[in-house]
């Protein structure tokens, strides 16, 4: 299961990264002459409604969706660890503080307050980034301090600790490699997540601005014409889908493999 | 067990001053806002007339009074009014809300006995055709976009096929219809979006589901009940599943601000007139006191149902009787 879900990435990646460079078809070029023309030999996932090659504007809008969901995922793992590590080894003080501030944040719905920053701050890609990174950590915080409350208890880490070592060397060094496994599966799930939630606010004009292509702004165009345009709103679905379907088949692999309670 | 949920719900305040400290705060450090938005473009705007809004608003205020002021009406249940309408903004609440509780409670209850079943039968079947099969219904609903899917839905089922309608929850004529042709009416709108909302929310619950049973099932006192001779769905839906349900309850009161948020997805692309869809609305117009009202609504639902989660841990496993 893994290895499909590997399989559709590292096709991802390639298409995103290498994509837009073999394109023939411009995904900016406006041929208003073919218009919303159903999917062809030369168009082959048709034209929106200016006329752009769709295929095109398919794999550029992946550039987009991927470095948005690596990047979000990768802020929010970075804080999800970092907090629960800090919190779950000071212990006391630290944690109970931590973990109220961590209640009430998840009494939020997420997407409310990522509506409510975004609509606030000028949309872009930058800003989506951010706000999803901000706003999905505490799942994997809770996670990563419930872990360090146990493993700070084990003889290596006292014995580190009687060696005099600093609390960062501790923390990175010795309890890090032990949270790995759930880490990793938070952080591939993470991005499966994110991409989701960034298509969402595209598609709400919330998030990646045109002509920027993003898959969630695609489909949000091809709303428009839903009764006439089938292709504007299948394709980038799928594309939409396929990804998120590598991404969680991919986490939930490694957790099949990694699974943290059978280390017990 | 009266005393866990004191403790429970001693919390609440302090929580809720978090929420609402949250919101206030957030829509403070937004730039733009009423007054600007009825002066910007306006040529007979004379910066008297923007004082006198700015007072009136009352923005000339420090921030801690602004949220003073706020908590203290909260209290006594005013909200405030809108900046849109003038209305007040607990009214606008209620007439969505019961919108929105109906379908996320119809949601809710699908996923429940879609999920649990299936997470169980997977789980005994484990590895079979079966679960294969479950198990990749499951991620589709999981990775599918919900309004990806939703455009979908619509398209075959309200437009090419026109068995369901595709917005709102009555139709124009609801109000003469008689009462079983309502209901009926209000159910047709229902089907759809209650379907994408349980069938993208399953997967969480139908994989917890199945988990947990597999780890009851390899348990010593399983063994014993099967050797006692007890049929195998004695075995099952006595005692495994009692045992296996008890992380299931935390995973509800998880489930829970994520339906009532991301109802408002829903509720956007099926017209729905919840209360997601008003908390969308007046953030995009900064109608802040509707905003907060949702927001704090929202958080409150929330915390209510965790607490109802909380309640039913205690009463589903007896380790939690302190």
């Amino acid at each position: 299961m893994a290895l499909l879900g590997a399989g559709v990435i590292g096709g991802l990646i390639l298409t995103a990264t290498v994509g837009p460079v073999l394109m023939k078809q411009n995904p900016f070029e406006q041929n208003l002459l073919e218009r919303l023309s159903p999917p062809s030999s030369v168009h082959w996932m048709g034209t929106d409604d200016l006329g752009r090659d769709v295929l095109a504007r398919v794999v550029q809008g992946s550039r987009v969706s991927l470095t948005v969901g690596l990047l979000a995922a990768g802020l929010s793992v970075f804080l999800g660890t970092g907090i629960g590590l800090f919190a779950g080894f000071r212990g006391r003080g630290w944690d109970a503080v931590t973990m109220r501030v961590l209640d009430v944040l998840l009494c939020f719905p997420t997407i409310f307050l990522i509506l409510m920053v975004i609509a606030f701050l000028e949309p872009s890609v930058l800003t989506v980034m951010l706000v999803i990174g901000l706003t999905s950590w505490m799942g994997l915080a809770r996670l990563v301090r419930g872990e360090t409350l146990v493993l700070k208890e084990r003889d290596f880490i006292w014995a580190a600790r009687g060696l005099g070592l600093s609390e960062t060397r501790i923390l990175l060094v010795h309890l890090l490699p032990h949270l790995l496994s759930p880490v990793m599966v938070a952080a591939t799930l993470g991005v499966g997540g994110a991409v989701l939630t960034e298509s969402a606010l595209s598609f709400l004009g919330l998030g990646v601005q045109p002509p920027n292509p993003s898959w969630g702004s695609l489909l949000s165009a091809g709303k428009d014409y839903i009764h006439m345009a089938w292709w504007l709103t299948v394709f980038p679905g799928l594309a939409l889908f396929a990804t998120v379907l590598g991404f969680n088949l991919l986490g939930e692999g490694f957790r099949d493999v990694l699974d943290p309670r059978m280390e017990r | 067990m009266f005393r866990y949920l004191l403790r429970r719900l001693a919390v609440l305040p302090v929580l809720l001053l978090g929420i609402t400290a949250m919101t206030f705060g957030v829509m403070r450090l937004a730039p733009g806002g009423p007054v600007d938005q009825l002066t910007d473009l306006n040529v007979k705007a004379s910066p008297e007339i923007r004082e006198r809004l700015i007072k009136l608003y009352g923005f000339d205020k420090p921030w801690y009074q602004q949220y003073g002021r706020w908590l203290s009406r909260l209290v006594r249940g005013d909200l405030g009014r809108s900046f849109k309408d003038d209305r007040p903004v607990m009214e606008k609440i209620k007439e969505r809300l019961p919108a929105t509780l109906l379908l996320n409670a119809l949601s809710l209850f699908l996923i429940f006995i879609v999920a649990i079943p299936l997470g169980v039968l997977s789980a005994v079947k484990q590895n079979s055709f079966f679960d294969r099969l479950t198990t990749g219904l499951v991620f589709v609903g999981y990775s599918v976009p919900a309004f990806w899917l939703s455009l979908l839905l619509m398209i075959v089922f309200g437009l090419k096929w026109g068995w369901f309608p595709i917005s709102g929850l009555h139709a124009i004529n609801h109000d003469e219809m008689s009462w079983g042709t309502q209901a009926v009416d209000t159910a047709r709108h229902l089907i759809l979006p209650v379907f994408v909302s349980a069938f993208t929310g399953l997967a969480g619950l139908s994989r917890y589901v199945r988990n947990g049973v597999l780890e009851v099932i390899r348990q010593d006192y399983i063994r014993t009940a099967r050797a006692k001779g007890l049929s195998e769905s004695r075995v099952i839906f006595k005692h495994a599943l009692r045992n296996a349900l008890i992380p299931v309850v935390t995973l509800l009161g998880l489930t829970l601000p994520d339906l009532i948020g991301g109802g408002f997805l829903f509720e956007t692309i099926f017209a729905y007139p919840g209360m997601g869809r008003l908390g969308f609305e007046a953030v995009m117009a900064r109608d802040y006191p509707v905003v907060m009202g949702v927001g704090t609504m929202a958080a409150l639902l929330t915390m209510v149902g965790n607490l109802g989660a909380d309640f039913l841990y205690a009463v589903v496993d007896p380790r939690v009787r302190l």
